[in-house]
């Protein structure tokens, strides 16, 4: 199976998407940008960063990217995508996720080991975890606070579309402790944290991230 | 009009601001003879920055030799000192580069851009030998954590060292956070990075190949930072002074981020001669620091420079300090495929000059000669001067004020108070305010990082081969005696790496100082230099580079002196590290080394009496290196379930901190015939505590007698407990530990 990691430019986590999806089983492809082939893969990592240095507003530059010409359709047609951080800030830009993440709560960037509880894992990158795990995984954001007016929130709820939320602590102050969310068919998944951060005890906290990457490979096995 | 070297040779005697640039009667005169007429502005401004203090070490050099001199032989050296950074062999082919320095003056200007660029400098330079950044250290000092000013100075720097570095896409994996109150008018911001490279990817920076192109790449040139080297680095601050912000470059870490990948493709590619970053100086400093060192020619068409600013002066566009730009050595035949990597990471690149076998470094703006000097005479044959110096007047009567006479605790009560006083204590309280500003997962390399004893990254996925780093100072050791308190600076940062398993194999510093023109300040900091050169011969491992920072004082009052010292090991596979805490299998605790009666420069006798007097801990270099080998050999094995250096707050804080980590308690038994407050608070060196599984007890005493190594047991880990007990004495909840060792920070800065 192979799974596209894009690298924008101010792209960081790039590396780490490509060695989550290796370690889960899964043959990492490099996606540019400025090009909008998608050089025919499964599913498509955006990892996080500082795409275009965050100027103007996360995600919002990178939205206009050619690569987001090709991807934003596929997504449309069922194209498994997950946005990680910075990437879930362009899926909200591209309007293929509601709401918008803005400043944390506190006004800092805060890096730190966070709980959280797995509520959907019917969406093709959470169906190996187990409905209500709790997982720790890291999270690194300066612009994580997930917002939507009441009424979407009560939608995306109502539909089974948090697919994580914030344990302990609330680390940015997003409405309803919500830390990941889907959209209806499930395909395309946004997760302030970094799962691909945690692949690996050795260099993570935990390697709790790791079933995100399997679950996308095991959906693409069903589906063919 | 521009002045032009024919008018310098029409018009000799017009009179030159050469005073207001910080050069002295007697180097203008050099440069005079030198040139054989007077120079022109823009030959006057490249002197005068490139001879100032901070770019040409004029007041350090005599002293700094000596790290050459005593050089210890040792065949993981590739690159020494001089070049933009040292350069180690750390097996598998693969090496290491590593380098500290200074953003001091700009970082209390303007604390968020000071700091920034600090970070953004250094990873230049580390870049500039051709590898690629791996990770980031800040040691940082601030004046007291409750003045006023510790508020603007600190929110910002921590916000500029994290803004930058985790926009890089760098892990910070430690540093040091120390507070005092000499640098609250004088913070020091000194900024690490390390790099990773095969051994046939090391570049160095010469222009060599006449005709070869020299292409400017990366921001635009504009007018941050004119003379900020000159400036900021040599002046002290002066209350009366004018006003310095507009000095103080800005950074954009996301043109870094494109100029870190743009330039590894380029150097991977083998598109590049020679490469030099542009920091201090800017142009002035990259182009006849890269003649100097290659052919001995160059000529530049300024005028080819892209600017932000079309306003700007030659002598403005020589000095600037622009950020995130740096110079190649192109053959023509690859400049179109040097142009094309460029545009791929939309960095501009300009052809700005070519390499010449003149001997001569020639500027022309448009079509006028401004510049003709020999490039050496400008980057490498500056002033040297040999500054009086003496011991000072009041040294002796600081080190009879001993600690001695102190009242200390006696009752088990007041123990158990001194021990929650230390670890809330701002210098031992959890820095994990200023930690979790910074990303230390980025690369997903990151092995450990703060609060652990060093930092340590993997270098190789393979192998599992990894380095460890960490940056030490008690500056208070240092003003007590400059010689000891190097070489307490360097052991306690080789212990530190040894801890972690990883075997020490090269050095960097970052000397921060007041002003060499004072003689009191110029003898702590030739003493210092000598212990840490001395230092560095006796444990078998090179300075491999760094940097000094002088006029560290607010009028007649200096900083400590603050010898910042780095130490780098590498370990074979990452995944045989000691941590620092005992796991779920707990363990017996041992401590290392011998406890004497030192409390002069402790924190004890600084946070509870404000007492600084008497002598350092003493130094015994030959102890540092086995107790080095016990705790290198000890991981290795497999004997080491944990291990933690034993420093600042002594024995007490290394246990609270093991607990904390571990976050379940210990059971400890101080032996008898000890006094207890000296176990407990004692800043001797050369000792850590360690953890080994219980019938290992005997594998540790056989490993520890070979080394001559004195050995205690000190008690029990008991992970299924939630209080650290000392047997006959006290205990304290690790809740309580907690919240105590968690609240400083926050208190104030959250305020």
């Amino acid at each position: 199976m192979r799974v596209g990691v894009v690298t924008f430019p101010g792209t960081l986590d790039d590396r780490d998407a490509a060695r989550a999806v290796r370690l889960a089983g899964g043959e990492p492809v490099a996606l540019w940008h400025g090009d909008d082939d998608l050089r025919g893969v499964d599913a498509v990592v955006l990892p996080g960063g500082f795409s275009y240095g965050d100027y103007l507003r996360c995600g919002a530059i990178s939205r206009f990217a050619p690569v987001m010409t090709s991807l934003v359709p596929a997504a449309q047609g069922g194209l498994p995508v997950l946005g990680i951080c910075n990437g879930f800030q362009i899926l909200c830009e591209s309007h293929l996720l509601p709401g918008a993440l803005t400043r944390n709560g506190s006004l800092h960037f805060v890096c730190r080991d966070q709980r959280l509880r797995i509520e959907n894992t019917g969406t093709a990158w959470t169906r190996d975890f187990v409905s209500g795990q709790e997982i720790v995984i890291p999270l690194k954001n300066g612009e994580g606070c997930f917002v939507a007016d009441d009424a979407t929130l009560d939608e995306i709820e109502r539909e089974g579309r948090v697919i994580a939320r914030y344990l302990d602590v609330n680390p940015n102050g997003s409405r309803r402790d919500i830390a990941g969310i889907s959209n209806a068919r499930g395909n395309v998944v946004g997760l302030m944290p970094h799962p691909e951060h945690a692949v690996d005890p050795l260099t993570g906290p935990t390697a709790d991230g790791l079933p995100f990457f399997t679950s996308v490979l095991t959906a693409l096995v069903d589906a063919s | 009009m521009t002045d032009t070297v024919q008018h310098a040779i029409d018009d000799p005697d017009h009179p030159q601001p050469y005073a207001e640039l910080g050069l002295k009667p007697d180097e203008y005169a050099r440069i005079r003879e030198i040139l054989g007429r007077r120079p022109t502005s823009s030959e006057l401004a490249m002197y005068s920055v490139m001879w100032s203090e901070h770019c040409s070490y004029k007041s350090s050099k005599v002293h700094l030799r000596q790290f050459g001199e005593k050089k210890p032989e040792t065949a993981a050296l590739m690159v020494g000192i001089g070049e933009n950074a040292g350069v180690v062999d750390i097996g598998d082919g693969w090496a290491v580069t590593f380098k500290v320095e200074s953003h001091n003056h700009p970082s209390y200007v303007e604390p968020y851009q000071g700091a920034a660029t600090g970070v953004g400098g250094i990873v230049r330079d580390i870049m500039s030998m051709g590898a690629r950044p791996i990770a980031v250290m800040d040691p940082l000092r601030f004046g007291p954590l409750d003045a006023p000013d510790t508020k603007r100075v600190l929110p910002g720097v921590i916000a500029g060292v994290g803004g930058y570095g985790n926009c890089l896409g760098l892990p910070n994996i430690g540093g040091e956070v120390v507070f005092d109150e000499t640098y609250l008018g004088n913070p020091l911001v000194n900024a690490l990075c390390i790099g990773a490279m095969r051994h046939e990817d090391l570049h160095l920076a010469s222009a060599s190949g006449v005709g070869n192109l020299v292409v400017l790449y990366g921001a635009r040139t504009g007018g941050d930072g004119i003379g900020g080297v000159s400036v900021l680095a040599s002046e002290t601050f002066d209350a009366d002074g004018p006003a310095k912000r507009p000095s103080v470059q800005v950074g954009d870490p996301f043109m870094e981020k494109l100029l870190i990948e743009a330039t590894l493709e380029v150097l991977h590619s083998g598109l590049v001669e020679g490469i030099q970053d542009l920091g201090g100086a800017g142009i002035s400093c990259a182009t006849s620091e890269l003649a100097s060192n290659g052919e001995g020619g160059m000529h530049v068409w300024l005028d080819r420079v892209l600017l932000r600013d079309a306003s700007l002066s030659p002598e403005e566009i020589l000095m600037s300090e622009s950020q995130e730009r740096m110079c190649a050595i192109v053959r023509p035949e690859n400049l179109d495929a040097f142009m094309s990597l460029c545009r791929r990471w939309d960095v501009e690149a300009v052809v700005i000059g070519e390499v010449t076998d003149s001997g001569r470094l020639t500027v022309d703006w448009h079509g006028e000669r401004i510049v003709d000097v020999p490039p050496r005479t400008v980057a490498h044959e500056g002033p040297v001067y040999e500054r009086p110096y003496h011991r000072p007047s009041w040294q002796d009567a600081l080190q009879a004020a001993t600690p001695d006479t102190l009242p200390r605790p006696s009752t088990p009560d007041a123990l158990r108070a001194t021990l929650l006083d230390l670890v809330g204590a701002p210098n031992l309280a959890s820095k994990s305010w200023v930690t979790s500003q910074y990303d230390r997962y980025v690369l997903g390399n990151t092995v450990l990082a703060q609060p652990e004893d060093s930092g340590m990254v993997r270098v190789d996925e393979v192998t599992g081969r990894g380095v460890a780093v960490s940056t030490d100072c008690n500056g208070r050791f240092a003003k007590l005696d400059p010689y000891a308190g190097a070489q307490l600076a360097l052991a306690e940062s080789y212990r530190n790496v040894a801890a972690t398993g990883a075997e020490p194999l090269a050095v960097t510093n970052c000397l921060n100082f007041g002003s060499p023109e004072d003689p009191e300040v110029m003898w702590q900091f030739a003493e210092a230099a000598r212990g840490l050169a001395d230092g560095c011969l006796e444990l078998g491992i090179p300075v491999t580079g760094g940097n000094v920072s002088f006029y560290n004082q607010t009028g007649d009052v200096a900083i400590l002196p603050t010898p910042v010292v780095g130490v780098l090991g590498v370990i074979d596979n990452v995944e045989r590290r000691t941590p620092m805490a005992w796991g779920s299998d707990g363990g017996v605790l041992y401590l290392l080394g011998d406890t004497r009666d030192e409390f002069g420069g402790s924190e004890w006798a600084h946070h509870v009496h404000r007492h600084l007097g008497g002598l350092p801990p003493r130094v015994d270099l030959p102890r540092e290196r086995a107790l080095g080998e016990v705790l290198i050999s000890g991981s290795r094995s497999g004997l080491l379930a944990a291990a933690h250096d034993v420093s600042d707050g002594g024995v007490g804080q290394a246990l609270v901190e093991m607990a904390l980590r571990a976050d379940s308690g210990a059971r400890i038994s101080i032996p008898v015939g000890v006094d207890p407050f000296v176990l407990l608070f004692s800043e001797s060196a050369g000792r850590a505590v360690v953890v080994v599984a219980q019938g290992d007890e005997a594998r540790l005493a056989e490993i520890c007698t070979e080394h001559g190594l004195p050995m205690a047991r000190i008690g029990d880990a008991m992970p299924q407990e939630r209080t650290l007990q000392f047997d006959g004495l006290f205990a304290v909840s690790i809740d309580e530990l907690r919240t105590v060792h968690e609240a400083t920070l926050p208190a104030v800065l959250d305020a």
